[in-house]
């Protein structure tokens, strides 16, 4: 059984359907891209498995359990998924380790005491150690957006969603971010992406999606995708994208 | 020096000999002509009066105590009012609705109606319920006036500020598992807060003036004390006195009001 499941998702804001059906199985450990022009519906299907949006049809498994089901409460299900948005968010008003504490506090009601060596560790793994105590102004964009992951992976999350996490950062600090994606990828970590990196979903991903006016129109794994796309479409697309 | 930084002095030399002379110039035109116009010695001598002032300034400054005693218990009791009456208005389980009418209604009414007459109506009107004492003193329903109105502005204060905080936020609050009230005590408030700060020392201002209505209604505050010292010494100088208190303790708080505006505009961009 995949680790998540989306079946026939559906979600349209006002009379514009942005994802229109989408089918997706995503296995235990698996790192899957999405690929796509911008207003594809990238950012969308990923709030949707966040049940940041609410769908309105199809299923969403979570372990084989439909989390689409309207009337179910969202904070159980997004304190098992984690997200990383484009541009951070971190709280400003908090040190990167406030940030990285607050939820597990909150949600899991663990003590800032039993929880802030496990912390420290994530911070210690992706370099950051000497940050902890910064405020989020106090960071380059390339910090903020590790501080955003380990924010996310503090929650222990069972599968986590990155929404162009390097959209927002200048070239030179792409790479210190995507390596983070790797090691958690070693680490087994079941991820969704959209990205706009194509060399990095070429070598590192597992499936690739291409998305086109919120249908998924072809998937696979990245080297057939991209070295021999099927669709008309996708071989425009990456005829763009890798100009 | 390079020529760019010699040339801006040069101009910054001239600006600054231009705002001399058109000053100078002004202030000779008040002192030269004031004192030429035909009722200038009466009005110095019935506001402006020396010996009045030097006998009325210490006694007007006790009376202030009054207002800032007024004013130390209303702003903290308005800051809490406030406050709550704008999570009220924002909240959004629907058996808060009953909520949400009270605070939409409060906002309505204690906006829509001048300081003045609320002071008056529960100054008054809840004392003539022939309340025991203390409770029949003007110093707890005027204080009460002036906290149901203040609040009423502060909480909208407190709604834009949560308002000007980026939908984003919550976004990541809520994919982090936070309840709609966690999200809103932990990571909204605040930020909204802080946003709000300098508008809010604005409204600290306004009531630090208007704690002077409350003379309507019996305390002895500072300007009723001036109106006291006119009526004894046939003289307007005392309100004069009154107004320079006012300005020491507004002018540094309007100052640092303005002050914090700025750095938050700069700290923004
Ligand atoms: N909150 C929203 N309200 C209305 N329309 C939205 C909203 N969010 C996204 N959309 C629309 O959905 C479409 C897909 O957007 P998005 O999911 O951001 O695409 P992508 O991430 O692939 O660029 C766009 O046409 C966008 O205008
Ligand atoms: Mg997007």
């Amino acid at each position: 059984m995949a680790k998540l499941s989306l079946r026939g998702v559906v979600k349209q804001f006002g009379a514009n359907t942005v994802c229109d059906g989408i089918d997706l199985d995503v296995d235990e450990g698996e790192m899957v891209c999405l690929i796509g022009a911008s207003g594809a519906g990238k950012s969308t299907l990923l709030r949707c498995i966040n049940l940041l949006e609410a769908v309105e049809d199809g299923e969403i498994f979570l372990d084989g359990e439909d989390i689409a089901e309207p009337g179910l409460n969202p904070q159980a299900v997004r304190a098992r998924i984690g997200m990383v948005f484009q541009s951070f968010n971190l709280f400003p008003h908090m040190t990167a380790l406030e940030n990285a504490m607050l939820a597990p506090r909150r949600v899991h009601g663990r003590s800032k005491a039993d929880l802030v060596d496990e912390v420290e560790d994530l911070f210690k793994r992706f370099g950051l150690a000497d940050r902890m105590q910064n405020y989020p102004d106090q960071l380059s964009g390339g910090q903020q957006q590790r501080v955003a992951i380990i924010r996310a992976l503090a929650m222990r999350p069972e599968v986590m969603l990155f929404d162009e996490i390097t959209s927002a950062l200048d070239p030179q600090l792409v790479g210190e971010v995507l390596d983070v994606l790797l090691m958690l990828k070693q680490q087994g970590m079941t991820m969704v992406l959209a990205t706009h990196e194509m060399g990095f979903a070429r070598h590192a991903a597992d499936k690739v999606c291409f998305l086109k006016d919120g249908k998924i129109i072809e998937e696979g794994p990245p080297e057939a995708l991209f070295d021999a796309p099927e669709r008309e479409e996708t071989k425009a697309f990456l005829a763009r994208a890798l100009k | 020096m390079t020529r760019r930084a010699r040339y801006e002095a040069q101009q910054r030399k001239r600006s600054l000999m231009i705002a001399a002379t058109s000053t100078l110039a002004v202030v000779a035109c008040i002192v030269i002509f004031v004192p030429m116009t035909p009722g200038w010695e009466k009005v110095q001598r019935s506001f402006f009066n020396g010996a009045v002032l030097a006998d009325t300034f210490p006694k007007l400054l006790d009376a202030f105590k009054i207002n800032l005693m007024i004013f130390s218990w209303s702003a903290p009791a308005i800051a809490i009012l406030g406050l709550l009456i704008a999570l009220a208005r924002d909240a959004k389980s629907p058996a808060l609705f009953p909520l949400r009418i009270f605070g939409a209604t409060f906002t309505d009414v204690f906006r829509g109606v001048p300081v003045i007459l609320t002071v008056y109506l529960i100054g008054f009107g809840i004392p003539g319920l022939g309340l025991p004492r203390p409770w029949n003193s003007p110093y707890i329903w005027g204080s009460l006036a002036l906290i149901l109105t203040y609040s009423a502005y502060v909480a909208e204060i407190f709604r834009s500020g949560i308002d000007s905080v980026h939908q984003s936020q919550r976004s990541a609050a809520l994919s982090l598992g936070l309840s709609e009230r966690q999200v809103m005590r932990d990571v909204v408030l605040p930020q909204a807060i802080r946003n709000v700060v300098p508008s809010q020392m604005n409204m600290l201002i306004a009531l630090q003036k208007d704690v002077s209505l409350l003379s309507f209604i019996g305390p002895v505050e500072i300007f009723r004390q001036a109106g006291v010292f006119k009526s004894l010494t046939a003289n307007f100088t005392p309100y004069v006195g009154a107004a320079i208190i006012f300005l020491i303790v507004t002018i540094p708080a309007t100052r640092y009001a303005d002050y914090l505006m700025a750095k938050q505009m700069r700290d923004r961009s």
